[in-house]
C-alpha cells in the first residue's frame, strides 16, 4: 500500500506568541508537528504495519520544517519530501496546489492528514488537495480500517458520529482520537538519518508561482486583549441577582 | 559533532518525558516508589541501549550522545538515576565479557527484557577505599562461594543482573592491593532467598539504594567477568564514562534549576514588581549560569576526547566536579529565588534541591575528585 502524510511544522503549542512589528516573532520558538498531523503519520504507520508498503511524508514550508519530517521518518515513515520554495509559501489554496504538484504523478492509496493546523487553523488543505487530485475525502476521521479497496471510516461531526465505506483512493483528515501517536524511538532515530528526504522547487515541479498567487492576505496580526478581573458581586441575594440582570442586559448586553 | 542529531535525539528523550510531567516524580518521591512506567517508557523507546553496539542490538552511539539523553531526563524534571546504570554498566561485560557472555547478555540488555543495573562495590567498612572490601568469594569446584556485605547499592529491587566486587584472592597474598579483586555477575532473581538479602534504605531522596548481606552465596564460575583478580582495573576503566554521564545529568538538573528561578523572578510581584528586576536577585542566577555553561564545556570536551578514544581522565573528572558544583549552586540559588515557596513540594523546588545534592557525593565524592587532580595532573603526593 502506497501512503501518503501531509504535514505541517507549527509552533510548539507550548510556546507563548509574541509578535512585532505586525509579524509573530519565530526567534528562539520551538518548533513541533502539528498534533493533528502527529495522528496522521501514527495512522499511516499503523496501515503500512498491517498491509506492508510504503509511507512517504510531505511539507510546504521553510527548511526548519526538515526536523518536522525527520522525526515522522524516525517514527516510522519510509521517505520524505520537502518543497521548500519561498514562492510557494502562499495560502491553503497556493500550497494544496503545489502538493497537488508534487503528488499528481505519483502512486497512493490513500492520503492521510490533519484535520486542522494549530496555527492557522483553517482546515482548507486537505480537502482541496483531495478536490485538486479529483479524489474523495473525509473529514475529522476517529477510525480508519482498510479491506480491499474500501475504507470503513467514522468521523467525529460535532459531538456525534457518523460512519461511512468510501473507495480508494482517498484522503483522509485527523481528528483527536484516531490513535495515540508512538514515540520515536532511538532505533528509530538512527535509521532516519539514512532515509531519502527530497528537496523540490517550483522549478523542479515545473510550476509557475504567479499562478497560483495567494487568494487570501494577511491584513493585521494582534494578540487578544488581556483579560480583566472578574467581578464579584455582594449583599443580599436577592440585591445580587438583580445587579446581575442589569450587568447582562446593560454592560454585557448578552440579554 | 553532529548539532543537528543531538537536538533530534533531545527532541525525542523529551517527548517521552512529556508524558511524565512534574506532578508524576512528585508522587513517586512522596511514595518513595520506583518510576516503573517511566522506565518502561524510556526502554521501549530504545533510549537505554544507547551505548551497546548495533551487532548486539543497541544503537551503537558515544558517549556524546549517550549523555545528551541522561541530561535530557533531568532537565524535564525528572531524574536519570532510576535507570542511568542500565545504560552503563554493561561497559563492563562489554569490555570484559567472554563473547558467549555478551551473547547471552546484551541483546537482552539492550531491548530493556533484562535489567542490568545494579553494581555493588561499596562497604559499610571500607567506603571510599574500594581495594580494602571486605566481601570474599571463594572458588568451590565451578562454584564461586561469596560472603560479605555492601552497602548503598541502588536498584537492586529493580534489576535483574547486578555485577559484585569482591575480593577473590586475600589482601597479604597479593603484591598489589589493586590486584585479586574480580567481577561477578549476579542473578538476582536466583540469588534472593539463597544467600542474598536485600534491604532498602531510606534516603533523603527517592533512590532506591540498598544493603546486601551476603552468606554463602553461589555464583557460577561461569559468570566471572573477565579474568580472575583483575577486577579493580574493569572498573576503573568504565569509572570516565560514568564520570561524563553524571556530570551531564548535573548539566540537566543546572537547567532545570535555571529555567524554574529565571520563571519565577520575572512573574512574583513583590514590592510592586517582579523580584528579577533587583541585581540581589537575577546576579545569583546569571552567577549560576555562567558556572553551569563552562561546565557544559568541560562535560563536551570530556566526551568528546573519549568518543575519540583519547585519554580523558583528568576531564572527565574535571567536568563531573565543575557540574556537580554549578547544578548545586543552581539549586540553591532557585531556592532562595523561590522564597518560602521553594520549600513547598508543589514547586518541586525542594526535591529536585535534595536529589542534585547526592551528586556531590556519590558516585564518587568530590574530595575523591581533588585527589585524583593533585595527584594524576598536578604530580602532588598521593594522599589516600
Ligand atoms: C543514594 C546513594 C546511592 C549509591 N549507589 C551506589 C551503588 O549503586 N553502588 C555502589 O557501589 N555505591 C553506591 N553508593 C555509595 C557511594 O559511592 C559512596 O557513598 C561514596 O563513594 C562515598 O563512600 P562512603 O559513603 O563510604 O564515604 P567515606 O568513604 O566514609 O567518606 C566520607 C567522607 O570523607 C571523604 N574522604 C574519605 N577519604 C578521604 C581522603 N583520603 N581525603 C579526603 N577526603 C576523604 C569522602 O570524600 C567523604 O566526603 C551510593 C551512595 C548513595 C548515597
Amino acid at each position: 500500500m502506497n501512503i501518503i502524510v501531509v504535514m505541517k511544522q507549527t509552533f510548539d503549542t507550548e510556546e507563548k506568541v509574541s509578535i512585532q512589528n505586525g509579524q509573530i516573532v519565530e526567534d528562539g520558538v520551538e518548533f513541533i508537528i502539528n498534533p493533528y498531523d502527529e495522528y496522521a503519520i501514527e495512522e499511516a504507520i499503523k496501515l503500512k504495519e498491517e498491509f506492508g508498503g510504503e509511507v512517504t511524508v510531505m511539507t510546504v514550508g521553510p527548511s526548519r520544517a526538515e526536523n518536522a519530517l525527520r522525526t515522522a521518518l524516525a517514527m516510522g515513515a519510509d521517505k520524505a519530501v520537502i518543497v521548500d520554495d519561498e514562492e510557494l509559501f502562499g495560502d491553503e489554496y497556493t500550497i494544496s496546489k503545489a502538493l497537488a504538484h508534487v503528488i499528481k504523478d505519483r502512486d497512493y492509496d490513500i492520503i492521510l492528514t490533519g484535520n486542522t493546523s494549530v496555527d492557522n487553523g483553517a482546515g482548507q488543505v486537505g480537502p482541496r488537495l483531495a478536490e485538486e487530485l479529483g479524489i474523495a475525502h473525509v473529514a475529522t476521521i476517529t477510525k480508519l480500517s482498510i479491506e480491499g479497496a474500501v475504507a470503513t471510516l467514522v468521523r467525529d461531526v460535532e459531538g456525534d458520529t457518523e460512519t461511512v465505506d468510501v473507495k480508494l483512493p482517498l484522503l483522509v483528515t485527523a481528528q483527536q482520537g484516531l490513535n495515540e501517536p508512538r514515540y520515536p524511538s532511538l532505533p528509530g532515530i538512527m535509521k532516519a538519518k539514512k532515509k531519502p528526504m527530497e528537496r523540490l522547487s517550483a522549478d523542479d515541479l515545473e510550476l509557475d508561482p504567479e499562478t497560483i498567487k495567494a487568494k487570501t492576505a494577511i491584513v493585521e496580526q494582534y494578540l487578544p486583549p488581556k483579560k480583566e478581573a472578574g467581578r464579584v458581586l455582594s449583599g443580599e441575594l436577592q440585591d445580587q441577582v438583580k445587579e446581575l440582570v442589569q450587568l447582562l442586559r446593560n454592560e454585557a448586553k448578552v440579554i | 559533532m553532529d548539532k543537528s542529531f543531538l537536538d533530534e535525539l533531545r527532541q525525542g528523550v523529551r517527548a517521552v518525558c512529556g508524558d511524565f510531567p512534574d506532578a508524576y516524580w512528585r508522587e513517586l518521591d512522596e511514595k518513595r516508589a520506583y518510576p516503573e512506567d517511566f522506565v518502561n517508557a524510556l526502554t521501549a523507546a530504545g533510549f537505554l541501549g544507547a551505548l551497546i553496539p548495533e551487532e548486539y542490538g543497541g544503537s551503537g552511539l558515544g558517549i556524546t550522545e549517550s549523555s545528551v539523553i541522561l541530561e535530557e531526563i533531568n532537565r524535564s524534571g525528572g531524574n536519570a538515576g532510576a535507570c542511568h546504570a542500565q545504560m552503563y554498566t554493561m561497559g563492563t561485560l562489554l569490555r570484559h565479557g567472554s563473547e558467549q557472555q555478551k551473547q547471552r547478555y546484551l541483546r537482552k540488555i539492550a531491548d530493556g527484557s533484562l535489567r542490568l543495573q545494579a553494581f555493588g562495590v561499596t562497604e559499610p567498612n571500607t567506603g571510599t577505599d574500594t581495594t580494602q572490601l571486605k566481601t570474599t568469594a571463594v572458588r568451590k569446584g565451578d562454584k564461586y562461594i561469596v560472603n560479605g556485605q555492601k552497602v548503598f547499592i541502588s536498584r537492586t529491587e529493580y534489576s535483574d543482573l547486578m555485577l559484585l566486587l569482591v575480593r577473590t584472592t586475600p589482601l597479604d597474598q597479593v603484591k598489589k592491593r589493586t590486584e585479586g579483586l574480580s567481577v561477578l555477575l549476579v542473578d538476582l532473581r536466583e540469588a534472593v532467598g539463597n544467600g542474598l538479602t536485600i534491604k532498602p534504605i531510606r534516603t533523603m531522596m527517592n533512590h532506591a539504594t540498598t544493603e546486601l548481606f551476603i552468606e554463602d552465596l553461589e555464583v557460577p564460575v561461569e559468570n566471572l567477568i573477565g579474568e580472575e583478580g583483575k577486577g579493580f582495573s574493569y572498573i576503573l576503566d568504565g569509572m570516565n564514562a560514568e564520570r561524563i554521564l553524571i556530570a551531564a545529568e548535573c548539566i540537566g538538573d543546572g537547567r532545570w534549576f535555571i529555567e524554574r528561578a529565571v520563571g519565577y523572578a520575572n512573574q512574583r510581584v513583590v514590592f510592586k514588581r517582579p523580584i528579577g528586576e533587583n541585581q540581589g536577585i537575577q546576579f545569583p542566577i546569571s552567577r549560576a549560569h555562567v558556572n553551569l555553561e563552562a561546565a557544559d564545556l568541560m562535560r563536551f570536551r570530556a566526551a568528546e576526547l573519549f568518543d575519540a578514544g583519547q585519554k580523558c581522565g583528568a576531564e572527565a573528572n574535571m567536568a563531573k566536579l565543575l557540574a556537580a558544583d554549578a547544578s548545586w549552586e543552581a539549586a540553591n540559588v532557585t531556592l532562595q529565588t523561590h522564597g518560602g515557596y521553594g520549600f513547598a513540594e508543589e514547586y518541586d523546588v525542594e526535591r529536585k534541591f535534595r536529589e542534585t545534592r547526592l551528586y556531590q557525593v556519590a558516585p564518587i565524592s568530590t574530595n575523591l575528585i581533588l585527589s585524583y587532580v593533585a595527584e594524576h595532573v598536578l604530580g602532588l603526593p598521593r594522599s589516600y
